[in-house]
């Protein structure tokens, strides 16, 4: 065994100890563990020909399956081998979203750019900082878990997985939170217009 | 997601969200041990409609028509396989190739179930199962499934499938082999071409529900771990 497999080897008897603790709930052992991630997941994704600006997404994507599984890892297996197949998993999966994406959407860039915009106009500020504080009046009268659903799935623009994940509920009832809210907002702000 | 804002800051966030208040999770046990429990709850099922099944009937059946033991034994390791395999497929990191491990037993049942199908013409006298008795097959089958089935989901719900479709496709097969295997109990009369086109049917509505509706069910992780 060369020095190379050898620090390989350390790498991932150190990162098998990390998620082991984490397993047991150790959340300082399971930071260091996710950043150490990042680089192997990134290498993959490049590697598998994922553009730059999408790197990050199979980065969370990776993240966010390595949390929900982290139950399914036996930690007298190799850490980095199981990590690999994940990461190549779902860099496949993203790069056949984005391959469906692109069959939807047309290439017209004169289109694009003789479209006029509506929002050229100055006068368009006030009205758009009142219809703003209408709406963040309007949110703020929400029940607080539909105040939550559109403040992490509309305004922070998150992924139903990662919000579920991040407030211990369902995607189905952060979905239901969700529509009614927009059920409700429209009642309220409809008004308005 | 991430491509608004500085990816690193995302990242971090993202760590930080995931490790703040992390949760103790029990570890799985291997997928052979929880196929077994499995197994062991279809092994159950078997001794209690053993005890009100014909026994007599189906020891006379299988020393009268030996290729039928060749069945039996093929639908019997057909769910056995196929249970192994769905748990082996229910890991996030499974290699696909788990799929093919109840092939050589589902080749063995088909192929001795096949050999049913000309016995109604080498030997005339055969009886051969009627639109109830067919009728009664299917339902059987399709009726043990659905609770082999959902009780195969739950347990592989318990992990992370990355390929819930061909997972939940080959939990179909292993209910459906296991619910053809204990119609034996309850099928005294010799497999005949129509009887054995209603087995392939009902192992077939088995197998096509588990990959629609339970794939489904695999792909969206309802529970947050």
């Amino acid at each position: 065994m060369n020095a190379v497999d050898t620090q390989d080897a350390g790498t991932d008897l150190r990162r098998s100890a990390w998620m082991a603790a984490a397993q047991a709930g150790d959340g300082a052992a399971y930071q260091a563990l996710l950043r150490d991630c990042i680089p192997v997941i990134k290498s993959i994704a490049r590697r598998r020909g994922i553009a730059a600006d999408h790197v990050d997404d199979v980065v969370q994507e990776v993240l966010l399956t390595v949390h929900r599984a982290r139950q399914t890892y036996d930690p007298s297996r190799s850490f980095t081998a199981w990590l690999c197949v994940i990461a190549d998993r779902r860099t496949i999966d993203l790069l056949r979203r984005i391959r469906r994406q692109k069959l939807r959407e047309v290439h017209a860039p004169l289109a694009f750019e003789g479209h006029a915009d509506h929002n050229a106009d100055p006068a368009q500020g006030l009205v758009r900082a009142d219809a703003t504080s209408i709406v963040t009046l309007a949110i703020a009268g929400l029940p607080a878990r539909q105040q939550e659903a559109v403040r992490h799935l509309v305004l922070e623009e998150r992924l139903p997985a990662e919000v579920a994940v991040l407030t211990r509920r369902t995607k189905g009832s952060l979905k239901v939170s969700l529509h009614r809210a927009l059920r409700a907002l429209r009642d309220r702000i409809e008004p308005w217009e | 997601m991430g491509t608004s804002s500085n990816p690193d800051s995302v990242n971090e966030r993202l760590i930080h969200d995931l490790a703040t208040d992390l949760v103790p999770v029990r570890r799985l046990r291997p997928p052979s041990v929880r196929a077994l429990t499995w197994l062991a709850v279809v092994a159950a099922i078997a001794i209690m409609l053993a005890v009100i099944g014909d026994l007599s009937a189906l020891g006379h059946r299988l020393s009268a028509a030996p290729d039928m033991w060749l069945s039996v034994t093929g639908s019997t390791l057909t769910a056995i396989l196929a249970a192994i395999a769905a748990f082996q497929l229910s890991l996030p990191d499974a290699r696909r190739k788990w799929a093919l491990l109840p092939l050589p037993a589902a080749l063995l049942w088909i192929a001795a179930s096949g050999v049913g199908c000309l016995r109604t013409w080498f030997e005339p006298g055969t009886h051969a199962a009627n639109l109830s008795e067919a009728r009664d097959c299917l339902i059987f089958i399709v009726g043990l499934a659905v609770p082999l089935s959902a009780l195969l989901i739950i347990m592989l719900r318990r992990a992370y499938p990355l390929q819930p479709n061909l997972t939940a496709l080959i939990a179909g097969l292993a209910s459906a082999a296991a619910a053809a295997t204990l119609l034996n109990f309850f099928h005294p009369f010799d497999a005949a071409a129509t009887d054995l086109a209603v087995h392939v049917f009902a192992v077939a509505i088995v197998i096509g529900a588990n990959w629609g509706f339970n794939g489904r069910l695999l792909a969206t992780n309802f529970l947050t771990q």
